[in-house]
């Protein structure tokens, strides 16, 4: 306890000196193996300031702020706190000094109260006793200063996603947090929510703490940032004044090539592919349940479904992989009924899967690309004759995919766990679109790739539907929604709304919807929001 | 071995002289890896789809069982006839041995290692009832034990004088179809992939249950016969101390193996050697016979450790 009173002495020092360096990392360099990871990084803090982080994946955000916050040991270079250096490797160090972390998954317990949560970890153990008025007390007054209001007493499991990403806010200023580090924070947010959240931000930084917001968003980083600084395969690349910053000036830093975004051709609609008839399903293993879901796509045409993940979205893309069958209501495909709903009967009648999770859906890490490659036609007579597997047509077929996909790292007899996730996604396609599917069933099919992949993956998706396929594109990210969908419908507990033409609705109504408000309330709002996202 | 007395170094010796020195040595180690090698097999075929059959002991004395009644004179043919069905039988009975839990798993998720684990000890219980009563040898001096087998029904011996038997071959055999099947065929293409990664396997649409009904069957068909290499080609009848727990130590071979079907039949060498070894060693120089028990644990544990750290640095590199 003795540490917070001299930290709130700093406080006021700090609020006399505003530009002051609170914190300078110097020649920060990581090496994993041949991977550079970290390459002579150079950054300061000022307080006060919002600095924002940009790079894909595999930049090295993660890498450079694990070592700010202890978790990895930097190969060489120094960091400073306040003027002090801290000693590396020690997470415990850096919270003593202040540094507080937000990681994009929560590190709560469902189980426990908010108070609970905040509490875990500052008291010594072997104290018999523990002050939790004094805690509750100190809680809710942080919450009031920085609009963060939580309910001590509620129990995690029973919090929206918003309110549990304030209570790990809560639990970085309770350690009296001066620096706070935000990895992808708004990623689970919707697009109101992260309205609310940056009101938030705004009033931390007021309140005296200076913040580095780790993106890959680039509107976000531009709302809300006083700098910028972007990494590319480990090395800082640009540093710019947010104020000076253009969207594509910071794409290009970002990727380091031109991203051409795929071109959407106006296509008319052919006949109805996939039709759902008030199909419900009953919540099972943490998967939401259905209520009366229709939905109808036809072919050369993109059906988009957003939603906050967790209404369901799980539900009807295992409904159309063939795992679960419905409790009632009818899934039709080219105007037949489906009776049987197992996977290789979907394949069967040519849908094509992408599913939501590459490593434990999609791929089977220990075996190769080649092996994966055939993984949903390892039946068919190419590859499999009285038993026996037929390995120069599976080679064929695999060398096929890499190239025709651009899969790129490792040859075909290599374990897929070695590839990066953008090249697992294009193997996936490869695997989808060799059989020539009729529908498309893209599960968050960008999700955790960096730009220059998801620009692939959606050329893809688009070369498909001007070949007539009928896809359904599930996503979180309401951008990637908007780029390459025909029309949206929009999830919702288990309630799909009518879909909308993409050219009629906006960012903000969808956010609307998405949190279960009707689309005619949403004009009063509409201005506000769209700012704020 | 310093405790005991003994001469480090010198018992060391003693232990190779005595697992490979002489002709005999040799035979006695292939003779014990023989079986090693069937229940390894079996640990590795089932462990490789992630189906944790712990209940190879029963599976074996299953096989042995089922050997005695075909085999003690109800069934009488040539011995070119008759040793191929009772491989088959003895198969069947191991197979059916894992049935029960493979069904109640993927039915009811009843967790196999239970089930197989406590099978084993109500086969070891039905054969000493058995063995006491009915299948009681009248010839036996009133040891539990079985009538021995015809003469049809024995597995020749490889080298005369020596216990080594024909068995080793078809343990050999096994393993090398085994391994052609994973690599090559349909099947193993299926049993890898649920071993692997089970729910994509099951996205992708291959038949998950099925696969596991079959490897299932497979594991305990080859653990039971072992029962019947056993009671074929070693001890000629069936008695209660026919397995000094192979099955369990089948577990540690394959693991040592890492699962692999012709790597069974190096690391069951090595374990019997070491069996056998220290045999000879507490023979000659008064060193406890558990040291085998010390050192195959040792050289688990040093390869578990080492399987660890190589993932390791695939997952850092």
């Amino acid at each position: 306890m003795r540490n917070v009173v001299k930290r709130s002495e700093i406080d006021i020092s700090e609020k006399q000196a505003a530009a002051e360096v609170v914190l300078r990392l110097r020649g920060i360099t990581k090496v994993f193996g041949s991977l550079v990871a970290n390459d002579d990084i150079n950054l300061e803090l000022k307080s006060g300031e919002v600095l924002a982080l940009l790079g894909e994946n595999g930049a090295g955000k993660t890498t450079l702020m694990n070592i700010l916050f202890g978790h990895y040991v930097a190969d060489s270079g120094s960091i400073e706190v306040f003027g002090h250096p801290i000693p590396q490797g020690s997470p415990h160090a850096a919270i003593e000094l202040g540094i507080g972390m937000v990681h994009q998954h929560f590190t709560l317990a469902d189980n426990l109260s908010v108070l609970d949560n905040v509490m875990l970890g500052t008291e010594p153990l072997w104290s018999l006793s523990s002050n939790r008025r004094a805690s509750r007390i100190r809680l809710e007054k942080l919450g009031e200063r920085f609009g963060l209001q939580v309910n001590p007493n509620v129990r995690v499991a029973e919090l929206s996603i918003g309110e549990r990403q304030r209570v790990e806010i809560l639990k970085a200023l309770y350690r009296n947090a001066r620096i706070l580090i935000l990895d992808e924070p708004t990623a689970v947010l919707t697009p109101q929510e992260t309205g609310t959240f940056f009101e938030t931000l705004k009033k931390m930084v007021s309140g005296g703490l200076s913040l580095i917001f780790i993106s890959h968003k680039m509107q976000e980083v531009l709302a809300i940032s006083d700098r910028v600084v972007v990494l590319r395969d480990g090395r800082l690349v640009a540093e710019i004044k947010t104020a000076d910053a253009s969207e594509t000036e910071l794409a290009q830093a970002m990727v380091g090539r031109n991203i051409e975004l795929p071109e959407r051709k106006a296509l008319k609609a052919g006949e109805s592919v996939l039709k759902l008839k008030s199909v419900t399903v009953k919540a099972e293993d943490g998967r939401a349940a259905l209520s009366s879901v229709s939905l109808d796509i036809r072919a050369s045409e993109i059906v988009g479904i957003a939603g906050v993940s967790g209404n369901g979205q799980t539900a009807i893309a295992d409904l159309i992989s063939g795992l679960f069958e419905p409790q009632s209501g009818t899934m039709e495909l080219h105007g037949e009924v489906v009776n049987n709903f197992t996977p290789r009967n979907m394949l069967r009648k040519k849908v094509g899967r992408i599913p939501e999770d590459r490593h434990s859906q999609g791929l089977i890490g220990d075996m190769t690309l080649a092996e994966n490659s055939i993984s949903e036609c390892y039946r068919e007579p190419q590859f499999s004759s009285y038993g026996w597997q037929n390995h120069l047509n599976r080679q064929r077929f695999a060398e096929n995919v890499v190239s025709k996909f651009d899969v790129r790292g490792y040859s075909a007899n290599s374990p897929v766990r070695l590839l990066s996730g953008g090249n697992m996604q294009k193997l996936i396609l490869g695997r989808v679109l060799s059989g020539n599917p009729q529908l498309i069933l893209a599960n968050q099919p960008g999700r955790g790739l960096d730009v220059g992949a998801v620009a692939y993956v959606h050329e893809q998706l688009l070369v498909a539907r001007a070949k007539g396929a009928a896809i359904l594109l599930i996503s979180e990210d309401l951008e990637e929604l908007l780029q390459i969908s025909d029309r949206i419908a929009v999830i919702h507990r288990g309630r799909l709304s009518e879909t909308f033409p993409r050219e009629s609705i906006s960012i903000a109504q969808l956010g609307l919807l998405m949190t279960g408000q009707q689309k005619s309330s949403t004009t009063n709002n509409q201005s506000t929001e769209a700012d704020a996202s | 071995m310093a405790w005991s007395g003994a001469s480090v170094l010198e018992a060391y010796w003693l232990l190779l002289k005595g697992a490979l020195g002489s002709g005999f040595a040799l035979s006695e180690t292939f003779a014990r890896a023989t079986p090693l090698i069937f229940t390894g097999l079996a640990a590795a075929i089932a462990f490789k789809s992630r189906f944790w059959n712990i209940g190879a002991e029963g599976q074996l004395y299953a096989g042995a069982l089922i050997i005695t009644v075909l085999g003690t004179g109800m069934l009488d043919l040539h011995p070119g006839l008759m040793i191929p069905i009772l491989v088959v039988s003895s198969a069947v009975a191991g197979a059916l041995m894992l049935l029960g839990p493979v069904l109640l798993k993927i039915n009811f998720g009843v967790d196999e290692v239970v089930t197989t684990l406590l099978l084993n000890f109500i086969v070891l219980l039905l054969v000493s009832l058995l063995l006491e009563g009915p299948l009681k040898d009248p010839m036996g001096l009133g040891w539990p034990q079985a009538e021995p087998v015809t003469e049809a029904a024995e597995l020749p011996r490889l080298f005369r004088g020596l216990r080594l038997h024909s068995g080793l071959l078809l343990a050999l055999l096994f393993s090398f179809i085994f391994w052609i099947v994973s690599i090559r065929t349909t099947l193993g293409y299926e049993m890898r992939a649920v071993g692997f990664n089970q729910k994509a396997a099951r996205f992708a649409g291959m038949p998950v249950k099925r696969v596991m009904i079959i490897t299932a069957l497979i594991s305990g068909g080859i653990a039971g016969i072992a029962g019947f290499s056993e009671v074929a080609g070693m001890k000629g009848n069936l008695t209660l101390d026919l397995s000094p727990g192979f099955g369990y130590t089948g577990i540690v071979v394959a693991m040592l193996a890492q699962l692999h079907p012709l790597g069974v039949i190096i690391s069951a060498s090595f374990v019997a050697s070491i069996f056998v070894g220290a045999d000879a060693m507490s023979r000659s120089a008064g060193v406890p016979s558990y040291i085998a028990d010390v050192m195959v644990s040792v050289s688990l544990l040093c390869m578990l450790v080492s399987v660890l750290l190589v993932r390791f640095r695939i997952r850092w590199s």
